[in-house]
């Protein structure tokens, strides 16, 4: 019986890294998730290089709400501006300020988680107690309340979503790192007179590399959706920053006018944290001891 | 002997809990403080740059703003404890009033859609479990897959505006009836956000049904329940699903103690005047006393929700009561 704080088995690392690429590429959502996410990195690289079609916030009245054709793929908006471009544009503000997000929270979380479960004693308990305070909240409703406090831009709002996400990352790391510091290996490492913080960094973190990939990727998708949600809600970054959410609550009252400005939006959010879940479902296939040989 | 030893776990349990609510009063405080400029300038706007200096000093006085911080934490927590959660100038209400009107709006909305999701997802879950990676598995997969990743204010949008447009149907746009008051109109109004709330949570409940039961299946002693000629449905809900139930009811109390805070966004769409709503209203009109109050009442719902969810162990699975 799991309870969902049981410890992942650690193994030690086998395989290389085109290897385990290989692998994912093999199991059909890796492959799902490797395409779709891919695609959309695409789109997020061609905004960040301004090699959009149109500029995403430029307004061109008299071209308003045309539909789709070649010239505008996804059509446009009702002040003209290109809704392609402004896909675009919200992929790589998401991508953004997801991969802040979680990267700021998966470097606080893994530090705070090793250094509770391997050096125990007065360190778990505060850091327990601060991811136990974090964990009281429902994580959206934390991320708006954090988001009300800041002014607000696309750097607070990462802040905000990476606050809440840091007790997860100190779960995660601190249960795998209590089974490992009782391993031989990091014992033997301990006898031979290296430093403990030492061995804490150099033999108990590479060993947690599978479980925190696999925890970045549906901790982006979390990211993706929480980013979306604020700026629906008029929370996010301020217009006329393009976001995936305030584009879909702009296009709430124009879906039979003009049903592609909701369609296009939503149908690229959709995909992408669809993408990001079957890139961690794959990469937790490829990956977690657990699963090796099974399928 | 083994009484006792239950009733302290029970007990260190629930002050674990006590401990995790002061820490969350701390945080909220923060919080509070950490908003630029303070409840003066939060009501007066810009306005307040116009205050003299002995204005501004009787209305920090006023406010408490000129005590140590220390005072000021534990002034704001006695009256927490005296039920004074603060005043909502817009609303021309008290906190506590507005709070008991909106929280058993959220929790009825909760527990619907908490039902719906547990009808949907744990017989999702049996039924991709019971034959893994076939077809039937692949569908209750992909289901589960678009729970997890359609986000709730697309659907919500999406149903409200195409029931809305083409069939006329949109019982959210009449004033808000309460349970008591209009029950009939009450669970139309309610219908659709759990649907669009229970749609969501049903995912993450199908999946850990399907991990929890693939696991419990590899078990020696479903072998033998097989073997002495128990009977097939009797093993699934029996055996089976007995067995896996501990992380399932982890699981779906975790999402209702989400659904108390996260609902904000489908109440907002579907205008539900429940707790979520509050804090948004109160976040778009500056009323900081609104906003965290509500949210320290609804981390101390979230808390009190885990704690049953982790007491509620002892009832299904004897090996925790043995521990």
């Amino acid at each position: 019986m799991t309870g969902f704080l049981e410890t992942i088995p650690v193994s030690p690392r086998s395989g290389n890294a085109a290897h385990r690429f290989r692998t994912l590429a093999r199991s059909p959502s890796g492959l799902g998730g490797l395409i779709i996410i891919g695609a959309l990195a695409v789109l997020t690289l061609a905004s960040f290089f301004a090699l959009l079609p149109y500029d995403p916030v430029a307004q061109d009245p008299p071209s308003r709400l045309l539909a789709p054709s070649i010239e505008h793929l996804f059509g446009t908006d009702q002040f003209g501006r290109d809704v392609f471009s402004r896909v675009a544009a919200g992929v790589a503000n998401s991508a953004l300020i997801a991969v802040v997000a979680v990267a700021f929270a998966a470097a606080v979380g893994t530090f705070a988680g090793l250094v509770a479960g391997f050096f125990r004693g007065i360190p778990d308990t505060i850091i327990g107690g601060v991811t136990n305070v974090l964990f009281a909240f429902p994580p959206l409703l934390l991320a708006l309340s954090l988001a009300s406090v800041f002014d607000r831009n696309w750097f607070t709002i990462a802040v905000a979503i990476a606050i809440v996400y840091v007790p997860i990352f100190i779960r995660v790391t601190r249960g795998p790192v209590l089974s490992l510091r009782e391993i031989d290996f990091v014992k033997a490492a301990t006898s031979t007179g290296q430093s403990r913080t030492m061995v804490m960094l150099r033999h108990v973190l590479p060993n947690l590399t599978s479980i925190l990939i696999i925890q970045v990727t549906l901790s982006l998708s979390w990211a993706v959706l929480t980013e979306a949600s604020l700026s629906f809600l008029g929370l996010g970054a301020p217009p006329p920053t393009p976001s995936l959410g305030s584009m879909i609550f702009e296009a709430r009252t124009l879906v039979y006018l003009a049903p592609w400005t909701m369609l296009a939006p939503g149908v690229i959010v959709v995909l992408l944290v669809v993408g990001l879940n079957l890139l961690g479902d794959g990469l937790r296939d490829t990956l977690d001891p657990r699963n090796r040989g099974t399928s | 002997m083994l009484r006792t030893l239950t009733n302290n776990a029970v007990v260190r349990r629930i002050a674990a809990a006590g401990l995790t609510l002061l820490g969350v009063a701390v945080f909220v405080f923060i919080m509070l403080r950490a908003i630029p400029g303070n409840q003066i300038t939060a009501g007066l706007g810009t306005e307040a740059a116009a205050l003299t200096p002995a204005q501004k000093l009787a209305l920090e006085a006023y406010y408490g703003l000129d005590q140590p911080l220390a005072i000021q934490f534990f002034s704001w927590l006695g009256n927490l404890f005296t039920g004074n959660l603060g005043f909502s100038s817009r609303a021309q209400q008290s906190v506590l009033d507005l709070t008991v009107r909106s929280l058993p709006v959220t929790l009825e909305l909760a527990v619907l859609s908490i039902v719906l999701a547990a009808a949907i997802g744990i017989p999702l879950g049996m039924l991709s479990a019971s034959k893994p990676n076939s077809a039937r598995d692949a569908v209750g997969q992909v289901i589960g897959l678009a729970g997890l990743s359609i986000p709730a204010f697309l659907l919500a949008t999406t149903l409200l505006s195409v029931l809305a447009s083409s069939f006329g149907y949109n019982p959210n746009g009449q004033t808000f009836a309460t349970l008591a008051s209009d029950p009939l109109l009450n669970l139309q109004q309610m219908l659709l956000p759990a649907v669009v709330l229970g749609f969501g949570i049903a995912a993450p409940i199908m999946r850990t049904t399907r991990t929890a039961v693939l696991e419990v299946r590899s078990n020696d002693f479903i072998r033998t329940a097989r073997a002495k000629g128990v009977p097939p449905r009797r093993l699934q809900v029996r055996h089976v699903l007995g067995n896996a139930l501990v992380p399932i009811v982890t699981m779906t109390g975790l999402q209702f103690g989400y659904l108390l805070g996260g609902a904000v966004v489908v109440e907002q769409i579907f205008s539900v005047p429940g707790i979520g709503r509050q804090v948004l209203l109160g976040i778009q009109q500056k009323e900081y006393a609104l906003v965290q109050s509500t949210v320290l009442v609804i981390a101390l719902a979230f808390v009190l929700v885990n704690l049953l969810t982790d007491l509620t162990y002892r009832l299904i699975d004897p090996r925790v009561r043995a521990s």
